[in-house]
Formats: C-alpha cells, structure tokens, sequence
C-alpha cells in the first residue's frame, strides 16, 4: 500500500509533552489530516500546556484556549462567527481530552452535536485526567489504577466500566462518529479525510497512550495502542450517516497481552483479568451483531 | 442634533434592551433562558425570524455554554451578545473571568435577580455584585431608555483600544425587565454612525495564526496582563465619559458619566445607591426638600470601574451619607458601601450609615427611605437592613 500520510508539518519541535506522548501524535496526525485551513480550539488538559508557554506557540494554526466544560459550546461560536463571514472553508476542531469530553464538557459536547453545527469534534482519548496527575475519568477502563483510584488492601481500582462516549454519539444521530489510534496513522487520517465530506458535526474518538499515566516505557506507545485494537480493548470503528462499520485486527491477542504492558493493571490477578476479557468479549460481540444489523 | 426620524415607543426594559442589541448591529447571540430574562432572547429570537435583526441565533444548552460560544464568536471577528440573570449568570462565572481575560469586548444584559434558596425571581443585585472582581465593566440601568442607549453606548466602550473589557448591563428584575415605558429609539442610520462596525485588532485568522490564552508562568507576563486589565479599567473611566457625551450629543439624552448627581450642589446629607432604587430616592429627596431638608442623591451608575474620583467630590460638602445596597456580602458590609467607604479613606471626614435593602424584591417604600434618612442624620454606623419583618 502507498504511504498516504501527508508531509506537511503544522507541529513544530519544541513542546512540552513527556517523551511518547500519544496525545502528541494524535495532533501531529489531525493536523496533517485536516491542513492549515483549521482552527483549533482547546481545553484545560495536557494540550493546553503543550503548544507551549504563551506567547509562543508550536501549532501553526489558530488556537484559542477554552475553560474545561466549554470545547462544545467554543467551536459553536467560532464555526458560526467564522460563517457569518463567508469562511465556510476553515476546519473548526475542538480537540479535548476524555475527562474534557466523557465528563465535565459532555453537556456542551452533546448541545453542539445536537444543533448540528459544522464542526469537528476530537476527543484524544488518554483514559484519564493525566494534566491533574492521572486522576479517574469516567473513559479510563474498568481495573486500571490511578492516583484517584488507588489499589490498596480494599482493591480500590476503577469498577466501572469505560465509558462508551463514541456510542453516545452515534445514538444522538451524529452523522460522523469514529474511533482510531495513533498505531494505525493511514486509518486515522483516512477517517479524518472522510469526515471532511460530511457538512455537520463529527466526532472521533482516538486513544492516545500515555506513558506517564499508563507506566509504560515511552518507546512502547505505538506499540500498546496496536495491542489496544488487536485485544479488542479498543475496537476500531465508523458510523457514517448510521452505516455502521467494524474494524477487525488482523491477528487477535487476548487481553492479557495488552494488560500486562502496563503497570497500571499490573496489580490484577487471573480472575480479574478473566472478567476484563469476558466483558472485551461482550462488548465486541455488541458490536459484531450492530454491524449486521445495518 | 435630534433625528428626525427617530421614535417614541411604550416597550418594557427587556425589549428596550433586545432593541438597542438590534440597532447595535449584533451579529452573533446565544442564550440561555431563565426569568425574567426571558424575553430579550425571545424578542431577539422573534427579530432574527422575522428578518428584522440580521443575526445568528445559537440556542445553546446552558450559560456557560452561551459565554462560551458569544466569547470565541467575538474572538472569531462578530459582535456578539448574551442576556442572562441570577443563577444563570452564577453559572456563568468561570466564563466571565475567562472572557474578560482574553480582552474580548463583549456586552451581557443582567437582569438582577435574587440568588436561592428559597428561589426567589424579585429584584436583587447579588448576582451581578457577585461577579465585580471577573473584569467586566457594570452599568446599573435606572430607566428602559438607559437600558437601551447602555447596549449601544456599550459596545463603543467596550471596543475602545483603551479598554477592550466586556460590559455588563444591568436591569432590576419586573421593576424595569418588564414595566413599560416610553422610550425613544435613535433611528439606525445614526446608530451606525455612532457605533462603527465591529472590527477586532485580534481576529481569528489561519494565515496568521496565533495563540489566544495559553498558559503562562510566574515569570511570564501573566501579572503584567492582569496589571494591563485593572489600567485599562482605570483608563475605561474617560473613554466612557466622553462616550456617553458623545452619546447625549448625537442622541439627545444627559448622561452626564459613571454617576449621577440629583440636588447634590448644596446637599447636607446625601443617599448613594444604584439602579431603580434611585428613582425612589429621587422622590424622598423631593419630599425631604419640601421639608426643607438639604439632601440629596449619588446615583452609582457605573460600579465597574468605580467612581471614587465622583464620590469624592460629591461629598466633598455634606455632614453624613447613607448608602443602600440591593445585595447582600455576608460578613463585610454591603459590595456598595464598602467600596464607598474605601474611596474616601483619609480623604473626607464622612459618616456613612451602610442600609441593605429590598432584597429578594421586597418593596423599599417611601417611608423606609425617610427612616433611613434619620439614620443617617445621626450618623448611625455599620450596616442596618431596612424592612426586615419580625420572625418567630
Ligand atoms: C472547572 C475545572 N475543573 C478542574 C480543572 C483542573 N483540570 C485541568 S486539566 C484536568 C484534567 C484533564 O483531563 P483530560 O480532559 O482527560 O485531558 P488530559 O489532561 O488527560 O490531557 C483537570 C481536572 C479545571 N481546569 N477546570
Ligand atoms: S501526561 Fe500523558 S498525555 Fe500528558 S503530555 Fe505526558 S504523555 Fe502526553
């Protein structure tokens, strides 16, 4: 296959992120997908830090800072204002972590999708509030420890299962809704490209590993978020205009695989494990019969 | 010069404001509904329907979502506006510092509202007085017509190079929100002449693209830009002196600035309160003066930035003052009169009697101002709240 990734940089070197940030790729992907016309728009989150310390600044596009709850509520302002103006042609991009979206910022998440707005919504997917220093948000899996879910005597670990912000929005008619990651960048930027054709709203969701947060080494991210898909514990999809359509990995692992590669399940035992596989196992099922269904 | 095609309209203050919004060219609104400021969005949702008013209208789902989206519309080249009152505007709060941070001049319409529990929907500042630390600018309307000239003289304002601070815009909940009144309305060629179109030094631009708001450390200009907001604030106070001359001029009207003096030239005693409790005020004083009792009235229009040069000189020349607050600051007095107290620190030797009054919407009648009036007259300290009823 023909390498389709785009040449042009937007990043420039010199931002702040940890040594293999998945955040970072996820941004550096985005940009290449969507080109110069783009504005971004950006929450509290380790993307807010990043770029850099102001005035300067390693994006060359556009960037206005937005508090926690607003991403939803600030590409609203900045796709109509900028239409207002006849500047149909700039890509408006809220890019917000999992606790900006899955949590604090869902209410403004789901008002902008439901108005319908031209505008692309990205939720980079690190499966925690790692700026804070890798608290709980609801989008970290069941099992995994953090610093607000600390495994002690009581095996405190999160309980509940990830939250399926994807599904959410699929159900709420967003006409482009996707998941990708950053070991799979022609899927990615495929998926971006894709979602360029759809006038209205569009939400992709990519896991973005964190070797800070997950304690792996940071040589490893490409590598654990291809396990994340070939474990299922991240199944690639894409509903468009509610076509749903599965990505299936070439080479299933269990999720053992995916799971021992990083120190925060590290503290699971097989029972525990055997449960997480069980409810991967369900879930893919779900998705399997979603796809037959349409 | 008066125009000549201008007109006399029986409106409530809400439409008065939905109509200064209409003639100051808003192209962006979004809001959040909550009584009784609910309808200035519905006459402005009506206008945009109707093709009166050439403006996006974005429904959003909260406050914060509406500060959210009318800040990066601005930031993204549109002059944009917002209405909200009480627990919406609390709600807003994050928002508010966040906007006035990133020197976006955008104007808000508050219709002062009580704060809950027990939910109350009557007059009340405290919601507004909650906010006078976030960097916006605060007018408290006395009238419909100061309701509506405020929107337009407020966008000039606040776009001035000198301030780029948002603007806030008060009314009392029904006494104005929804009263009628006559009001003249400038007709919109002259409003345009007035107010130029909106045009952001800093636009959103991907073939200069810049930053708006990133982080920045201790040794970075975070104290400096902070510094840059309280000077602008500080310069604001001229610009919207000769703004509202400006204003008066082409309009006809007589603002004379960030107060209003009512018989203060030869006051023994004088009244400093904001809002439409003022106009009560005016009519005590009327009545004291008949009695041949030399008071006055400070009407505190602007309270952000605060008038203490005004106050000052107000009263320079009288024995005692007694100032009425709409809001409550638990602990510390009332937000007016310890900002009044702070202006003439060392400066005048004043009495000031401090009243919290008509809170939650309770009547201030004719005779609770005069009982204040003797209060003040023996110089009476510390705050008294006025027309608390006896509770068992
Ligand atoms: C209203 C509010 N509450 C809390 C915070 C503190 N805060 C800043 S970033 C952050 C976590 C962000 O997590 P996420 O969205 O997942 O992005 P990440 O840091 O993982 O990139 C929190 C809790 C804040 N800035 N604003
Ligand atoms: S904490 Fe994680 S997401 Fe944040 S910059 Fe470091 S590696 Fe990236």
């Amino acid at each position: 296959m023909p390498l389709s990734i785009p040449a042009t940089e937007l990043m420039e070197p010199g931002h702040t992120a940890c040594h293999g940030c998945g955040a970072t790729l996820t941004m550096r992907y985005v940009l290449k997908a969507l080109g110069k016309n783009t504005v971004m728009s950006v929450p509290a989150s380790c993307w807010a830090v990043i770029p850099g310390e102001l005035p300067y600044r390693t994006l060359d596009v556009p960037m206005i800072y937005t508090p926690f709850a607003a991403t939803g509520a600030s590409i609203t302002g900045i796709r109509e204002s900028l239409d207002l103006q006849g500047k149909q042609d700039y890509n408006v991009v809220g890019f917000a972590g999992d606790g900006g979206t899955a949590d604090i910022g869902l209410q403004s998440l789901s008002g902008a999708m439901e108005r319908g707005h031209n505008v692309f919504y990205i939720m980079y997917d690190n499966e925690g509030y790692m700026n804070t220093g890798v608290q709980r948000s609801a989008s970290t899996p069941a099992g995994a420890y953090t610093t607000t879910t600390p495994v002690g005597p009581m095996r405190n670990y999160k309980k509940q299962p990830k939250k399926v912000v994807a599904d959410l929005m699929i159900a709420q008619g967003v006409p482009y809704v996707a998941t990708a990651t950053v070991a799979y960048p022609e899927d990615l930027i495929r998926k971006l490209k894709t979602a360029t054709e759809i006038v209205g709203p569009k939400f992709i969701q990519i896991l973005a590993p964190c070797p800070t947060g997950w304690y792996f080494p940071p040589e490893e991210t490409v590598e654990i978020s291809r396990l994340a898909v070939k474990s299922k514990m991240f199944p690639l999809f894409e509903s468009i205009k509610g076509k749903f359509k599965l990505f299936r990995p070439g080479s299933p692992v269990p999720v053992s695989e995916y799971l021992k590669k990083q120190d925060r399940f590290k503290h699971l035992n097989e029972a525990e494990i055997e449960t997480i596989q069980k409810s991967v196992d369900e879930r893919w099922n779900e998705l399997v019969s979603r796809e037959k269904t349409v | 010069m008066k125009s000549v095609t201008e007109q006399r309209l029986l409106v409530t203050g809400n439409e008065a404001a939905a109509i200064g919004v209409k003639l100051s060219n808003v192209r962006f609104i979004s809001a959040y509904p909550i009584t009784p400021q609910t309808t200035i969005v519905e006459k402005l949702a009506e206008m945009v329907s109707k093709g009166e008013l050439k403006s996006r209208y974005v429904e959003v789902e909260s406050e914060h979502s509406a500060m959210a989206a009318v800040y990066t519309a601005a930031l993204a080249g549109s002059r944009s506006y917002t209405a909200t009152s009480s627990h919406g505007l609390l709600y807003m709060h994050e928002m508010l510092h966040w906007t006035a941070g990133m020197r976006v001049p955008l104007v808000t319409s508050v219709v002062n509202r009580a704060i809950g529990p027990p939910w109350n929907v009557w007059a009340d500042q405290s919601d507004s007085m909650n906010q006078k630390d976030t960097g916006w600018l605060q007018v408290y309307c006395e009238s419909n017509q100061e309701t509506l000239d405020t929107i337009i003289a407020g966008y000039k304002i606040a776009e001035n190079r000198d301030v780029m601070l948002p603007l806030m815009s008060m009314e009392d909940a029904f006494v104005l929100s929804h009263t009628s009144e006559p009001v003249t309305v400038p007709n919109q060629s002259m409003v345009d002449e007035f107010l130029p179109e909106y045009k952001p030094e800093f636009v959103v631009d991907v073939n200069n693209p810049r930053g708006y708001g990133s982080y920045a450390t201790p040794e970075g200009p975070f104290m400096e830009l902070k510094y840059d907001m309280v000077s602008s604030m500080e310069r604001a106070k001229s610009v919207i002196r000769d703004t509202l001359r400006e204003y008066s001029d082409t309009f006809g009207r007589e603002y004379s600035g960030l107060t209003e003096n009512y018989m203060m030239d030869d006051a023994d005693y004088a009244f400093i309160t904001s809002g439409t409790l003022a106009s009560t005020a005016k009519y005590v004083v009327n009545k004291l003066r008949k009695e041949g009792k030399k008071v006055g009235l400070i009407r505190i229009k602007f309270f952000r930035p605060f008038p203490q040069e005004e106050i000052r000189e107000a009263l320079k020349h009288v024995n005692a003052a007694g100032v009425i607050d709409r809001s409550v600051s638990f602990s510390a007095g009332g937000s007016l009169y310890s900002d009044v107290i702070a202006s003439i620190y060392r400066k005048l030797d004043v009495p000031v009697s401090g009243f919290v009054a008509g809170i939650g919407g309770r009547d201030v009648r004719i005779s609770d101002f005069e009982h204040m009036f003797s209060l003040v007259q023996d110089g009476t300290e510390g705050m008294q709240w006025i027309g608390l009823k006896e509770v068992d």
